[in-house]
């Protein structure tokens, strides 16, 4: 373990692990649950794979009152487990005993090296408690390299409906005796609360899921100085309705919005499914995502083609702002010292979004190029179209030009293939590792015939939908 | 019988437990020390200064061991010493070990590692086969060149011919356990180490040259790695080498893990290969001559290049015989990672040139692909023994059985008419576009380099009855310990329970090969037969004395050792013999007969045999983007008679999707300094769940191996990479839809190149 100076923002900690009541004191507040339990705790059982939430080898099962999930223990710091219960590998069947996903992963050869397999027996434990089926996406986050899968995914079947495992309830029931103890300043409760911290001190690091800081520690080997840990501030983990619009909370996880636009945004539902993996996503907020002002974030595109909103907060001032202003330039966002991203306001509204994500890999993967297409189409005429792009320049941004070359037109081929011709006008995309600036222009450009198609609903126009 | 059982892994319930140790699990003592390296971030040049204090100084730091403090050998090479432990001076790859720190943590050692500062002399970097062949930058003095019949007089006077240039991308091997050992200095300056390798006798060799001391002072554990896949070959050799050197100077246990990161940017991968290649062939698509130009990038030391330039021209004429055969392999030296050995050793490369040749002459001729495979075959084993067929090597092919496998595979897969049907989905269909691939494999076992061919054992029977085995073969996943346990239990006629397996130990068995070359079933496996059969020998000797029987009426089975009619448990056999003095433990010794060859002139019979396996593979790409995904896989393979078709059936699913992923979505990028940008799952992008197979059916051929091979079984740990062939020759009759002129599509097939390919076609350009 890593001796650090002791400093003023270290922070007392508490949760259960394994059934266990840990209390900390003095924690050093970027310390990773992973360091944690195999350099302190000889729990080794849960392995380090990248050390950068890609891969699963670190799986735990985290849950408290309300929800049970997979995380990655590499880039979760001890503050964010405050008050909750954390299952380790060890702790998934009682000593001398294999659990029913234990059993069925030996039964089914789902290990070979086996240094995924505690990762995987994490998931998978998660996922059947869950209830959740869609195995390829539960288990999205967590990488074999000798199976090839299809004995994990087979076990993973074979345990679907399992009984609930005995710890569950009884964790449960120990977080409600368990006397948490009192938060510091660093972790807020309310929105209040932050906001009048980060007005005493403007130089704070907010640590909303941690999954783009966390690698600023693990990987850039930064000291992040003051932070604050949101996680305690329920009232921005909310998804408020009004006539004509949702609020969502900055701290309301990707899942959360995953689960909550099934049916009211399902394009934006199916795009957030390929958002990283099932472990970040129950990490990574809405908030963090649009505030760190990626310029490959998904969430970005598809509510800017929404027209959403953003309310920002400083203080007890709030000032509202579109979504595609608040991304400057690449690494800069309008956000004033002091202040944070509270809520983001997305518009009700008879929609005709469709976002296309490309990758090289289908999932968990960054998006070489995002497409969201949002057209308004009325008797054949296309009244209104937001077009926005990820990965095409140094921010989310929509392709006005194109836009424009659409707007007034007859909803028809010739239109798309004008709008096609603009896309150089809006966008000079550079080359890196994912794809290169020819493909990524040429790639956004087919993004259109492919809405085009989509929405005739002509033809079979995605390589996912193929099923034999 | 525990021969041929679908036992599960031996470590299964200590991997789902979290239970099984691997290296950096070990408890160590509280005074242990943790290392990293210091990397360079400069391609090529000279260190002019190097400024360490900041990282003296910094937390935690114990101390910073540069080249000129090293006491003997500075090198870690497996093959010609030309790869120091750290810089001395030079530079020659962007992440290579300039300095090691010693730290009381893993954290502050990284952290301290960074701080140096260098000032260097740059030179201009050799990156590209392109420019390695400008500056004729190479290992070895030319190409090797192998040759059959007469390519320059057969070729001009064939009715037909194709030519082009396949550029074939590298591969990280990304075992999820990162490299990693540990060293525990004893007295008398004896020294321990646990290394994650698959070689433990050369992280002997290495550290004992580092430290000036006789192999006989270090000893070599492993238990088990997580994962290897020819990763962990040669490449663990600098991490054991600075834990001891390390532990040596300080006298504490040291411990090296690299971070994922560190582990790509330092470490060897698959080599990247360029196959040019020219194809004469007659009306009916039979190939007379090719001649082939492999060119390949083989980074910045020999490491095990040469070896696996061989077996790429040792694979190059695949399944087919091909009476007019050139082969000229280029090894080139550039600033960037050392390429190491990968699963397959070249074999992929050579093979995949050989499977593009076909497809091209199949599209020349409108052919299918399939029966222009058939038609070139090598002559079937079933035939006359005078008609079967030589390799360019001059080896015969003996064992040839990919007829009827394939014809098998093309009834089970239902392969015509479902070629048909994905005809008629690509005329109605203009965005999705389906194909169907196939492709056979023939991949030769045996070590390349004759003398490695051998193995020992270790086995003891106890006075109870119970028995530890030991032998030279390492555990990476593949399930090689619980094959070799089924074989000791088999020979004492005992159930699984009473066999103990144990780590890969250089104290127990000395001078062993790497767990490579996909022979550790096959070598060790007969080891531990002959060290077993030995004991047995002497304990039914024994008993048949003290019974009054003969040597043949003692049979050992189901835990009883039978004397005649008289039956004992092996428990109480064993006690017998214990107090009757007999020696219950023993050796054992394999070496492999019947090879040998030239390598410089490329003949003799270099494999034992060969194992044979055949895919289909479909796929549908997306034609507005490249995205591409596998359907459905069918495939059959060759085992022999396995040894425990559970293990085996699981080495061919994951082997087949790792050789896919080769092919699709695994892209090394390096920039134009000659970094590597793709360093870490963030960016590289090994298949994950969703990209096995939707239909993934596996069935082993069953027919024993015709040589005398472990229990008639076959060796299983690499050929299987290759079926994933087959999934490029999928996404290629899937592009080929698109019009009429051939794709030349390069691998891997990333959805940019697929959609580059889509539209040469198109366009006609």
């Amino acid at each position: 373990m890593a001796t650090v100076p002791r400093r003023a923002n270290h922070m007392n900690i508490s949760f259960l692990l394994n059934g266990e009541n840990v209390d900390l004191c003095n924690v050093h507040p970027t310390t990773t649950l992973l360091d944690f339990l195999r350099e302190r705790r000889g729990l080794t059982g849960t392995k380090e794979g990248c050390n950068e939430g890609d891969c699963g080898a670190c799986t735990v099962v985290v849950f408290d009152h309300r929800a049970l999930y997979p995380l990655n223990a590499c880039i979760l710091f001890l503050p964010q487990l405050h008050g909750k219960a954390v299952r380790t590998v060890e702790g998934l069947s009682a000593p001398d005993e294999l659990s029913i996903v234990q059993k069925a992963m030996i039964d089914m050869h789902g290990s070979q090296c086996g240094f995924c397999t505690p990762g995987f027996v994490a998931s998978m434990t998660a996922a059947a408690i869950n209830g959740d089926r869609d195995h390829d996406t539960t288990l999205a986050g967590n990488l074999c390299r000798c199976t090839g899968y299809q004995p994990i995914y087979d076990a993973a079947r074979a345990c679907e409906g399992m009984p609930l495992p005995a710890w569950l309830a009884s964790d449960r029931e120990a977080l409600a005796g368990c006397g948490i103890t009192e938060l510091t300043a660093a972790q807020p409760r309310s929105s209040d609360a932050l906001a009048s911290l980060l007005i005493e001190k403007p130089q704070t690091r907010m640590i909303a899921g941690g999954t783009d800081v966390g690698l600023w520690v693990t990987k850039h080997l930064r000291d992040l100085g003051d932070v604050a840990f949101l996680n305690q501030a329920t009232d921005l983990a909310q998804i408020a309705e009004t006539e004509d619009a949702w609020h969502i909370g900055c701290m309301v996880t990707i899942e959360q919005l995953r689960i909550w636009a099934v049916d009211r945004l399902p394009a934006f539902a199916n795009l957030l499914r390929r958002y990283a993996s099932t472990q970040i996503r129950m990490a990574a907020t809405l908030g963090g995502n649009i505030a760190n002002g990626s310029p490959i974030g998904d969430s970005a595109p598809a509510l800017i083609a929404l027209g959403a909103q953003l309310e920002l907060r400083r203080g007890a001032d709030r000032r509202r702002i579109p979504l595609e202003r608040f991304f400057i330039d690449y690494g800069k966002q309008d956000l004033r010292p002091s202040e944070f991203v509270e809520t983001i306001i997305v518009p009700k509204s008879d929609n005709r979004l469709r976002c296309y994500k490309l990758s090289k890999r289908f999932d968990q993967d960054i998006s070489a190029v995002l497409g969201c297409f949002n057209l308004d189409v009325q008797d054949g005429i296309i009244r209104s179209a937001t077009i926005t792009f990820g990965g095409m320049a140094g921010v989310p941004k929509r392709a006005t030009q194109a836009e424009h070359a659409m707007i007034g037109k007859a909803w028809a081929l010739e239109t798309v293939h004008a709008a096609m011709d603009r896309l150089s006008d809006d966008f000079s995309p550079l080359s890196d590792m994912r794809a290169s600036a020819g493909y990524r222009r040429q790639a956004a450009q087919n993004m259109f015939l492919r809405y085009f198609h989509d929405i005739q609903g002509t033809d079979v126009t995605q390589v996912h939908e193929v099923r034999l | 019988m525990t021969i041929s059982q679908c036992l599960p892994h031996d470590s299964g319930h200590l991997h789902v437990t979290g239970r099984a140790h691997y290296v950096d699990d070990i408890p160590v003592p509280r005074d242990c020390l943790h290392l990293a390296f210091g990397l360079s971030d400069l391609a090529a040049g000279q260190i002019k200064d190097i400024d360490l204090a900041p990282v003296q100084n910094a937390e935690g730091v114990v101390a910073v061991i540069t080249a000129t403090d090293l006491p003997f050998a500075n090198d870690v090479s497996p093959s010609a010493h030309d790869e120091p432990l750290l810089s001395d001076g030079r530079v020659h790859y962007i992440g290579q070990p300039l300095f090691l720190v010693v730290a009381t943590s893993h954290h502050l050692a990284r952290r301290a590692a960074r701080l140096a500062k260098v000032e260097y002399i740059s030179h201009p970097p050799i990156l590209t086969i392109d420019e390695a062949l400008e500056k004729n930058s190479r290992f070895e003095d030319g190409p090797r060149i192998y040759s059959r019949g007469d390519v320059a007089y057969a070729l001009p006077k064939c009715a037909h011919h194709v030519s082009g240039r396949f550029e074939i991308g590298g591969q990280e091997h990304f075992y999820l356990e990162s490299q990693a050992a540990l060293a525990i200095p004893q007295e008398d300056q004896g020294m321990v180490v646990h290394s994650s390798t698959q070689h433990p006798t050369e992280i002997q060799h290495k550290v004992a040259d580092a430290l000036g001391i006789g192999m006989h002072d270090v000893r070599v554990e492993t238990r088990r790695m997580g994962g290897g896949f020819g990763g962990k070959e040669s490449q663990g050799n600098a991490l054991a080498v600075a834990c001891a050197v390390a532990a040596s100077k300080t006298g504490k246990p040291c411990k090296m893990r690299y971070d994922r990161d560190d582990d790509m940017l330092i470490t060897g991968k698959r080599h990247e290969f360029r196959i040019d290649y020219t194809v004469g062939f007659d009306d009916d698509g039979r190939l007379i001559a090719v001649d082939f130009v492999h060119y390949t990038r083989a980074g910045w030391a020999q490491d095990l290049t040469l070896p696996v330039a061989d077996r790429a021209m040792l694979h190059a004429d695949n399944a087919y015989y091909i009476p007019h055969m050139r082969i000229e392999s280029h090894r080139l030296k550039t600033n960037t990672q050392s390429a190491t050995a990968f699963r397959g050793f070249g074999g992929p490369q050579g093979m995949l040139g050989m499977e593009r040749v076909i497809d091209h002459v199949a599209h020349y001729l409108g052919r299918d692909p399939v029966a222009l495979r058939k038609l070139n075959y090598y002559v079937a084993a079933s035939a006359p023994k005078a008609q079967h067929q030589t390799t360019p090597y001059g080896m015969q092919v003996q064992d040839f059985i990919l007829h009827e496998m394939t014809d098998d595979l093309l009834k089970t897969s239902d392969y015509y008419d479902r070629r048909r049907a994905i005809d008629e989905w690509n005329a109605t269909n203009p965005i999705i576009k389906r194909g169907i691939g196939f492709s056979p494999v023939k991949f030769g076992i045996s070590f390349t380099l004759t003398h490695l061919n051998q193995a020992g054992a270790l086995v003891h029977v106890y006075q109870d009855g119970t028995l530890r085995l030991n032998h030279g073969g390492t555990e990476m996943g593949q399930g090689l310990f619980q094959k070799v346990a089924q074989v000791a239990a088999h020979v004492f006629g005992t159930s699984m329970d009473v066999v103990k397996i144990t780590a890969t130990d250089t104290a127990k068995v000395p001078n062993t090969s790497a767990t490579a070359a996909s022979s550790g079933s096959d070598l060790n496996g007969m080891a531990v037969k002959d060290a077993c059969e030995k004991i047995r020998q002497r304990m039914a000797a024994f008993l048949a004395d003290q019974f009054g029987k003969q040597i043949e009426d003692v049979n050992f089975r189901d835990n009883q050792v039978h004397i005649g009619r008289r039956v004992l448990s092996f428990k109480k056999a064993a006690q017998l013999c214990y107090e009757g003095r007999i020696s219950l433990s023993s050796t054992g010794f394999y070496k492999t007969p019947d090879v040998a060859w030239d390598r410089i002139r490329g003949q003799g019979r270099p494999f034992f045999y060969f194992a044979y396996g055949a895919a289909m593979t479909e796929v549908a790409i997306d034609t507005l983007t490249g995205e591409n995904r596998i359907l459905r896989t069918d495939i059959l393979h060759d085992t022999g008679t396995s040894l425990n078709p559970a293990l085996d059936i699981g080495q061919i699913q994951g082997a087949y999707v790792q050789g896919a992923g080769w092919l699709t979505s695994e892209e090394l990028v390096w920039d134009g300094m000659g970094r590597l940008r793709t360093h870490a799952p963030s960016t590289y992008k090994i298949p994950a769940m969703a990209d096995r197979p939707d239909t993934f059916n596996v069935s082993l051929w069953g027919q024993e191996n015709p040589m005398m091979s472990i229990y008639r079984s076959k060796a299983v740990g690499e050929p299987p990479f290759m079926l994933g062939i087959s999934t490029l020759m999928a996404i290629n009759h899937a592009v080929s839809s698109c019009g009429k002129l051939y794709h030349h599509l390069d691998v891997p097939a990333t959805p940019e190149r697929v959609l580059a390919a889509v539209e040469r076609v198109r366009n006609g350009l």
